[in-house]
């Protein structure tokens, strides 16, 4: 397509207590029908959404976390983590979700979506974006 | 409308989708396939069977793109595509096959 444009998500709240975090991923999912450059980002308490183990029975909530790991297949494979996010509230790429995606110029070979990145990589990240969207 | 089986009834959506995912089982897909005039062979349920493991798996219903590429690769090529897909379920494999299967309606497109 001649007029792909770069939608970068921004993803700074925690996963429950506001519908922020399952509204960004409903729409990522439904946006990635029209095959356009997209880039999540995971800062602040963002980092949150993308941790292991999550367990929702005592708030009586959805644990959607599990649909994170379906963005691959959703071609959606561009996850770029706040690496001093991470660090501030103690944690590390370890207690993330693995998320992965096939690569197709690659011979299908199963890659890494998750990327570590510093406050100002994702500037530059903001930066290449031609629709911002906040969550 | 309701859905009467078996002398038990279950609670739908104004589409015919089932309100309550645990409400679901083989014997309701028949159901709610019967309603539409349909009858579910062994084709439809490796779709229907398919989508239920995908939701335990990632908590959503595949857009229907996602869907024809998994199907392909886990039954085949001869299987992964929308013709046979639309064939099974006309009204939209994704939509159709959902609904038989208890599963809400698709996130993104269908």
């Amino acid at each position: 397509m001649s007029d792909t444009k770069t939608f970068v998500y921004m993803n700074r709240k925690a996963p429950y207590g506001t519908v922020y975090a399952l509204e960004s991923l409903e729409v990522v999912l439904i946006g990635a029908a029209f095959e356009q450059n997209v880039k999540l980002v995971f800062m602040d308490d963002g980092v949150y959404q993308l941790t292991k183990n999550q367990d929702t029975d005592g708030i009586g909530m959805k644990n959607f976390s599990k649909t994170y790991s379906a963005l691959g297949d959703y071609d959606v494979n561009q996850i770029y983590v706040c690496e001093q996010s991470l660090k501030d509230r103690g944690l590390t790429l370890d207690d993330l979700q693995e998320l992965t995606y096939e690569d197709e110029d690659d011979d299908w070979a199963e890659k890494s979506s998750i990327h570590l990145v510093s406050r100002d990589q994702i500037a530059e990240i903001v930066g290449s974006a031609d629709v911002l969207l906040n969550f | 409308m309701p859905l009467e089986v078996n002398g038990k009834t279950y609670e739908t959506d104004e589409e015919g989708y089932l309100a309550n995912l645990n409400d679901w089982t083989p014997e309701v897909a028949e159901a709610l396939a019967a309603a539409d005039g349909e009858t579910l062979t062994d084709n439809h349920w490796e779709v229907i069977n398919f989508l239920r493991e995908y939701y335990e798996e990632y908590q959503i219903a595949p857009a229907v793109r996602v869907l024809t590429k998994a199907i392909g690769k886990k039954l085949g090529k001869d299987k992964g595509n929308s013709k046979y897909l639309y064939e099974l379920f006309p009204y939209g494999p994704a939509k159709q096959a959902c609904k038989y299967a208890g599963l809400p309606k698709p996130t993104g497109c269908v």
